[in-house]
């Protein structure tokens, strides 16, 4: 865990865990000049994974309590409050994984691994085409469906906390480990 | 497919070691919370809840070393309450690697601790703990172990927990706590009502049959201590019955 600037660029692979309000998290990134370092190290292709509010913040925009705050703006999109019943999602949920996946590689459709959160990205805004590889978006679903990881070159996310998954968790993790 | 039920068995910390007897697989030491945790962990518990009963506060510094060791070990969230009292308390608890802190008697005492910790740290992170005890047609808000009213209505402390801005309702029957007949069903469905957080059910779980009413009155997880430490259930039956009741287990 650092706040050091060199510490977090020369790194193998970043790690932006994340947990609390929005608004609150890119505070604390922006006063230790994060956002930028995941900016540079992206630049260099150099490895980041953001996990929870660590990947929402990556998205254009969040809206939590009717207040907007800019994100990182890795990605278009907004981070919204779920529609659901229950609101925290909480607890262990499966995904959809699309083909090709490198986190989700090994697993079968029916591991769950550990959310808690009440806001996610909805909609999936980047249009994709050309010469560059579109991103790989896995979905859940909790009263709605919402983005629960996103594979995009350098760049990778979960929505979910894989540190608190127990053995798929781990099993991501190593995953990610893996392709740095 | 949906978001899981979750099972989660509940460990009392005294000074750092599990009390309330623990008569559960080939443990090298049954009194070590941290054991305890990786057994139930390799059992399946969704969760994990540490309540610390420790009473004087010189001891209470073992906790948070509990807390470190198990966050260090065991990789499935873990909640910790028991004498959670101020928003340092909660910060040094969340900083040892809990990821959830439950609230009880200090959330009646001043309702606006709920809100502080809630802004500060999350939603996500803060449980209101009610002890409700049957009372006339309904429910009291109960604090010592259930031995002290409060004149509050449960329900609407619940309520009242979410506009406060808690994450989740930790709901323990008093009445039904240690009887082993079964979960306080009105109890849960009254509370359903008024919430839409998640909602632990606790006190009653006596048999595998139980679970599966307490999560059809609206229960989003279900909590027990003594019939898991003294393997009269285990997890993997507890959701085997779930799941033929047609409820997602993981």
């Amino acid at each position: 865990m650092t706040a050091d600037r060199h510490a977090a660029l020369n790194a193998d692979g970043l790690v932006v865990p994340g947990v609390g309000a929005f608004a609150a998290c890119m505070k604390g990134l922006k006063s230790v000049h994060g956002h930028r370092t995941v900016g540079t190290r992206l630049a260099g292709g150099r490895p980041v994974l953001g996990i929870c509010v660590g990947m929402q913040i990556l998205f254009e925009r969040g809206i939590e309590h009717g207040e907007e705050t800019e994100g990182c703006n890795e990605w278009p999109g907004t981070v919204e409050r779920l529609e659901a019943d229950v609101v925290p999602h909480m607890g262990w949920n499966t995904v959809r994984a699309p083909e090709g996946t490198t986190l989700f590689d090994g697993m079968d459709e029916d591991t769950r691994f550990y959310f808690v959160h009440s806001y996610g990205v909805r909609k999936w805004e980047l249009e994709s085409g050309g010469t560059i590889a579109a991103p790989l978006v896995t979905w859940a679903n909790h009263g709605c469906d919402f983005v629960a990881a996103v594979e995009n070159g350098a760049l990778s996310a979960t929505q979910f906390h894989p540190e608190k998954s127990g053995d798929a968790g781990a099993h991501l993790l190593k995953n990610w480990l893996k392709s740095l | 497919m949906a978001v899981a039920v979750r099972v989660i068995p509940c460990l009392d910390v005294d000074a750092g070691r599990v009390v309330k007897g623990v008569n559960f697989a080939d443990l090298v030491d049954a009194g070590d919370p941290v054991e305890l945790a990786a057994a139930y962990d390799a059992e399946g518990a969704d969760e994990l809840t540490f309540l610390d009963v420790t009473a004087s506060s010189s001891d209470r510094e073992t906790t948070f070393d509990v807390v470190r060791r198990t966050a260090e070990q065991v990789f499935i969230p873990l909640t910790v309450g028991g004498g959670v009292r101020t928003v340092d308390d909660i910060d040094r608890l969340l900083r040892a690697g809990a990821d959830k802190v439950s609230i009880n008697t200090a959330g009646i005492l001043r309702p606006e601790l709920l809100r502080e910790a809630s802004q500060r740290f999350g939603a996500q992170c803060v449980v209101l703990s009610v002890d409700a005890r049957r009372t006339g047609d309904g429910f009291e808000v109960t604090t010592h172990g259930g031995k002290r009213g409060t004149g509050i209505d449960a329900i609407e402390w619940a309520a009242r927990g979410q506009e406060l801005g808690v994450g989740e309702i930790l709901l323990n029957s008093m009445d039904a706590d240690g009887t082993k007949a079964g979960f306080d069903i009105e109890l849960i469905e009254r509370v359903r009502a008024v919430v839409d957080i998640p909602l632990i059910a606790s006190g009653g779980a006596g048999d595998v049959s139980h679970f599966a009413p307490a999560v059809r009155a609206g229960a989003d997880a279900v909590l027990a201590a003594s019939v898991f430490h003294f393997g009269q259930l285990r997890i993997g039956e507890v959701k085997d019955a779930m799941r033929a009741g047609g409820i997602e287990v993981r």
